[in-house]
């Protein structure tokens, strides 16, 4: 089920960024990131808090705008998109927020609906919920189907989030950080989860987190982020080199916890 | 971010009132080009004027019944010094429905309805699930914003002819205990002073009542920031705000109702 890269193979490149520079007033962010995702691998970001795993993913969505730099995804530069054609590219994207943000006042079945009934009116209402009823299988969360999100646990919530986002078939996953604030047992579920959907809809990932079993288990690739750029990108143990005094850091933290 | 946000031009408020400014008319722009995109929300648009009404109901019923009895307790005796007493019906139309309808449903709808929008957008602007539409390739501005500023330009003016209709029924209760008049005949004297114009115009100030209610409860909700604080605050401001600018339509248009009747 992992998927191991060869050096030398050609591979498809679903996403690229280059010299991507995000900054906040005076605060810099994103320092000239470059960044190749190939088709089928999870691509893993770690990185400690506030350092920008999550303002690199939002801009590879379309959420934020680059000051500097390219974004690439499928071969169309995101910030460059009219409202249209961002929307039909979306459609291919499924990002699961680091909060989940299910939308609180609908039940999970108008969740999961929500954009399939705008975006592929030509599905009968039997199709919808058949396809509502097949995610919801896929993530082990049937009986919750007429629940509101707030009858729900932090690890259903997750479940329910990446449910959302399969719902549309996406070839690209962007995971927020899909595991933070779990308890271990729930963490390894979502892991598996994450590989799961990654065999069984073949989708090409990037999965931000700074849990470092999220990233072995998940990762085909991991890249290290810190003061605005890759410090390190690679395999796990390529990355998890114990000389790198950086990486050691890291390391330890995580370990002790 | 290009502008560093420590320069201001002049006073940290004044910059930021001009710079609401430039972005709510951005914000009705952006409202009206989406209102004629397909596709149509028409489902959430009634599920929204439902919750206009339901929201405001109670409260509207309650203030304008009050008001009516009060109004009419209170203007009896000058009139009754002057020996018109038997213009009181008259009074009690014309105030209602040129001034008291209105401006209460308007006052009433803002703090009610405008603060629910302005939290409820606030809440889903700092929990990502604005972001979560964008995302999901549903447009959040149609089906959010479009719709409840449609639901309150559409409720306002029905709210309003409904609060006038509450207010003389009020009012009635005094004038039958004090002078036995029947229904028909109160009703028919409190309308022969209303004029076709005073209607509309009722009418006219409402559906910008509403619309006002509408676009900045959802402009201060959409832009809300910092996390729960900023919901309570885009909420406490879309109050405000949409007040003082109902204050301020209601003063322009009494100009311009007197001036199209000619006084
Ligand atoms: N909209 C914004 N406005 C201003 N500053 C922002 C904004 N979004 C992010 N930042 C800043 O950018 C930096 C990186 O934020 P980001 O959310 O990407 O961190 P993160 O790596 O995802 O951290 P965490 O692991 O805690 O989620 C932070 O210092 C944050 O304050
Ligand atoms: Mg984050």
């Amino acid at each position: 089920m992992k998927y191991n890269i060869q050096q030398g193979e050609s591979r498809d490149i679903v996403i690229s960024v280059s010299d991507l520079h995000i900054s906040f007033g005076r605060l810099a962010v994103l320092k000239g990131i470059d960044l190749e995702v190939y088709k089928g691998e999870n691509f893993v970001v770690l990185g400690r808090s506030g350092s920008g795993k999550s303002v690199l993913i939002k801009t590879i969505a379309g959420l934020l705008k680059p000051d500097k730099g390219i974004v690439n995804v499928l071969g169309l530069q995101v910030d460059k998109l009219k409202v249209h054609d961002l929307q039909k590219l979306r459609l291919k994207m499924g990002f699961i927020f680091q909060s989940s943000a299910l939308y609180d006042s609908m039940t999970i079945r108008e969740n999961l609906e929500f954009s399939l009934v705008r975006n592929f009116k030509h599905m009968t209402a039997r199709e919808v919920l058949k396809a509502v009823e097949e995610v919801l299988d896929a993530v082990g969360l049937r009986e919750k189907i007429n629940e509101m999100p707030s009858e729900l646990s932090g690890g259903q919530i997750k479940r329910i989030g990446i449910a959302r986002t399969l719902i549309i078939r996406p070839e690209i996953m962007l995971y927020d950080e899909p595991t933070a604030g779990l308890d271990p047992i729930t963490c390894t579920e979502i892991n598996q989860l994450i590989n799961e959907v990654q065999s069984r809809y073949n989708t090409t990932s990037i999965i931000i987190t700074h849990d470092l079993t999220c990233a072995k288990t998940t990762g085909t690739r991991i890249a290290l982020l810190q003061d605005g750029n890759f410090i390190r990108m690679g395999s796990f143990t390529d990355v998890f080199d114990p000389g790198d005094s950086r990486v050691k850091s890291f390391y330890d933290y995580n370990f002790i916890q | 971010m290009k502008k560093n946000s420590k320069e201001f031009v002049f006073s940290r408020r004044v910059d930021a009132f001009f710079l609401d400014v430039v972005s709510i008319h951005k914000f009705i722009t952006r409202f009206f080009k989406e209102l004629f995109r397909r596709p149509f929300e028409f489902k959430e648009i009634i599920h929204q004027c439902y919750v206009v009404g339901v929201k405001s109901l109670l409260l509207i019923s309650l203030t304008g019944f009050v008001i009516g009895i009060v109004f009419t307790k209170q203007s009896r005796p000058p009139l009754v010094a002057f020996g018109a007493a038997s213009w009181l019906p008259s009074l009690i139309g014309i105030a209602f429905v040129r001034a008291i309808g209105p401006l209460v449903t308007a006052l009433i709808a803002a703090g009610k309805v405008g603060s629910n929008i302005g939290a409820e957008l606030g809440s889903m602007k700092v929990t990502e699930q604005i972001d979560a539409m964008d995302v999901s390739a549903v447009n959040p501005f149609k089906y959010l914003v479009v719709t409840r500023v449609v639901a309150t330009t559409v409720m306002l003016p029905i709210l309003m002819l409904y609060c006038t209709l509450v207010g003389m029924m009020g009012s009635y209760l005094n004038v039958h205990a004090n002078e036995l008049t029947s229904l028909v005949s109160y009703f028919d004297h409190a309308f022969s002073s209303v004029s076709f114009i005073d209607v509309w115009s009722a009418v006219i100030r409402s559906f910008f009542y509403g619309f006002t209610i509408g676009i900045v409860g959802c402009y201060r909700g959409f832009n809300a920031t910092n996390g729960t604080q900023g919901v309570g605050k885009a909420a406490n401001r879309a109050v405000v705000f949409s007040m003082f600018l109902i204050f301020a339509e209601e003063l322009v248009a009494v100009q311009i109702t007197n001036w199209i009747n000619g006084i």
